[in-house]
């Protein structure tokens, strides 16, 4: 598992091991909360605000809980979302709950110095159903609970999981596609 | 365990997600570690997510460098930051409790000596309020021997040295009606040890001496003044030096001071 090693490294304080988890996760990172702020250079300052948040924090984690990723995803949504409720409403009055990553798209289209792979991301969601980006974006990227989710999309809990269930098959058969 | 309907459950999923209790977390690592297909499965929704997440991302400019650059600088700076909040007031703290407890114990040193100088001075009070009474209770007598000595019955004879002694004197106040001698031995030099002076009321012719008692106690008492009873009808006074606890007739060779009562 070296998975493994380099997170029990990097709970050691190991800056090698850190290296190589920033190496393997920072675009996710900045892709989780680039999903939420919809900025390219706030993501990126939260991104590494992130990070250094991270690294101060590295023996809290424990694998027993979840996955690395999981845990580092966690934290990201987090501080994304403490900065849009904190700053972004006054200015900039997007509506949150109804904008979901796809969105990216949408505002981009004229935006050509964009950084954001669109291509790549639409090819990815192209044939997602709207009900499977909105499950998605919830549960990963908004960090809600399957009672929050089920409330917010107005199905019955127990719905919640195999929707989500059937969302990720159909992501990771685009993905095999490619 | 039906491995299979475990991971269509969907619950691999949330386990992703990070909305499953600590309990479920617990028992879906369990089972990663014990049945491989689940460890892969955890790892393939794992990555669709990065896929996704991924593709969302504007690209990361930073460098990791200029991350540690940063958390090196805060790391210094909560260091500073710390140096400056609390050395200053916790030294001012601990400067205040060293000094008070340096005051106080000094106030308690203090305090004791205190303590034992007033002691000291009580015990000086004691001693001079004794001189005090002891003074006043002898100015007492010396008022008592002088209005006895002023009487108008006394009668005043002169004892003059004699061979054995020249310069010796004495004197002697006779109250008459009293019938009380005073004898002002303050003239006679110390009786050596295990010798005694013995007053004698003497009648001239014939000459008949009659004891009138001892000048007991001589070098300790301090005006040399003692009061003998002398109901006699004398003519001389003497004063001689007999062996200790006196004699039945005075030893003549021993005559210290003698005189004669005037008449009046």
């Amino acid at each position: 598992m070296q998975l493994d090693l380099l997170v029990d490294q990097f709970k050691k304080k190991d800056p090698s091991a850190f290296e190589k988890l920033y190496g393997m996760y920072s675009d996710n990172i900045c892709g989780v909360i680039n999903t939420i702020v919809k900025n390219d250079a706030l993501s990126q300052e939260i991104c590494q605000d992130v990070f250094i948040k991270i690294w101060n924090n590295c023996e809290s984690y424990n694998s027993s809980k979840g996955r690395f990723f999981t845990w580092i995803l966690n934290i990201a949504r987090n501080a994304a979302i403490d900065e849009i409720r904190s700053r972004s409403y006054k200015n900039d009055k997007k509506n949150l709950s109804a904008d979901y990553f796809v969105g990216i798209l949408q505002n981009r289209q004229e935006e050509e110095s964009s950084t954001v792979d669109t291509k790549g991301l639409r090819d990815l969601v192209k044939n997602l159903k709207e009900k499977c980006v909105q499950i998605i974006e919830l549960l990963y990227f908004r960090g809600y609970t399957q009672k929050d989710a089920a409330e917010e999309l107005e199905i019955p809990i127990g719905t919640v999981k195999t929707r989500n269930r059937s969302c990720i098959s159909q992501l990771r058969e685009n993905m095999e596609v490619k | 365990m039906d491995v299979e309907k475990y991971i269509t459950s969907g619950i691999l999923e949330l386990y992703i997600a990070g909305t499953l209790s600590d309990k479920e977390n617990l028992e879906i690592a369990n089972y990663a570690k014990e049945y491989p297909e689940i460890q892969k499965e955890i790892e393939a929704i794992e990555a669709s997510i990065l896929e996704l997440s991924r593709k969302a991302s504007p690209g990361y400019n930073y460098s990791f460098k200029s991350l540690m650059d940063r958390i090196n600088s805060e790391v210094k700076v909560i260091s500073i930051n710390e140096k400056r909040g609390y050395p200053l007031s916790s030294y001012i703290g601990l400067a205040a409790s060293v000094l008070l407890a340096i005051g106080i114990f000094w106030m308690y040193q203090q305090n004791q000596d205190l303590k034992s100088e007033i002691q000291v001075v009580e015990k000086e009070n004691i001693d001079l309020e004794q001189q005090i009474a002891d003074t006043d209770s002898s100015l007492e007598q010396t008022q008592d021997l002088l209005n006895t000595l002023r009487d108008k019955n006394i009668n005043v004879i002169t004892l003059g040295g004699q061979d054995i002694s020249p310069t010796s004197y004495a004197k002697a106040y006779w109250n008459k009606e009293d019938e009380k001698v005073f004898i002002d031995a303050k003239g006679l030099p110390e009786p050596p040890d295990g010798f005694v002076y013995q007053v004698w009321s003497l009648k001239l012719s014939p000459l008949t001496p009659t004891s009138m008692g001892l000048l007991e106690d001589f070098s300790t008492d301090e005006n040399k003044v003692f009061a003998l009873n002398n109901p006699n009808e004398s003519e001389a006074f003497g004063i001689t030096l007999e062996p200790a606890g006196g004699s039945e007739s005075p030893t003549l060779e021993q005559l210290y001071t003698l005189g004669v009562v005037s008449a009046s």
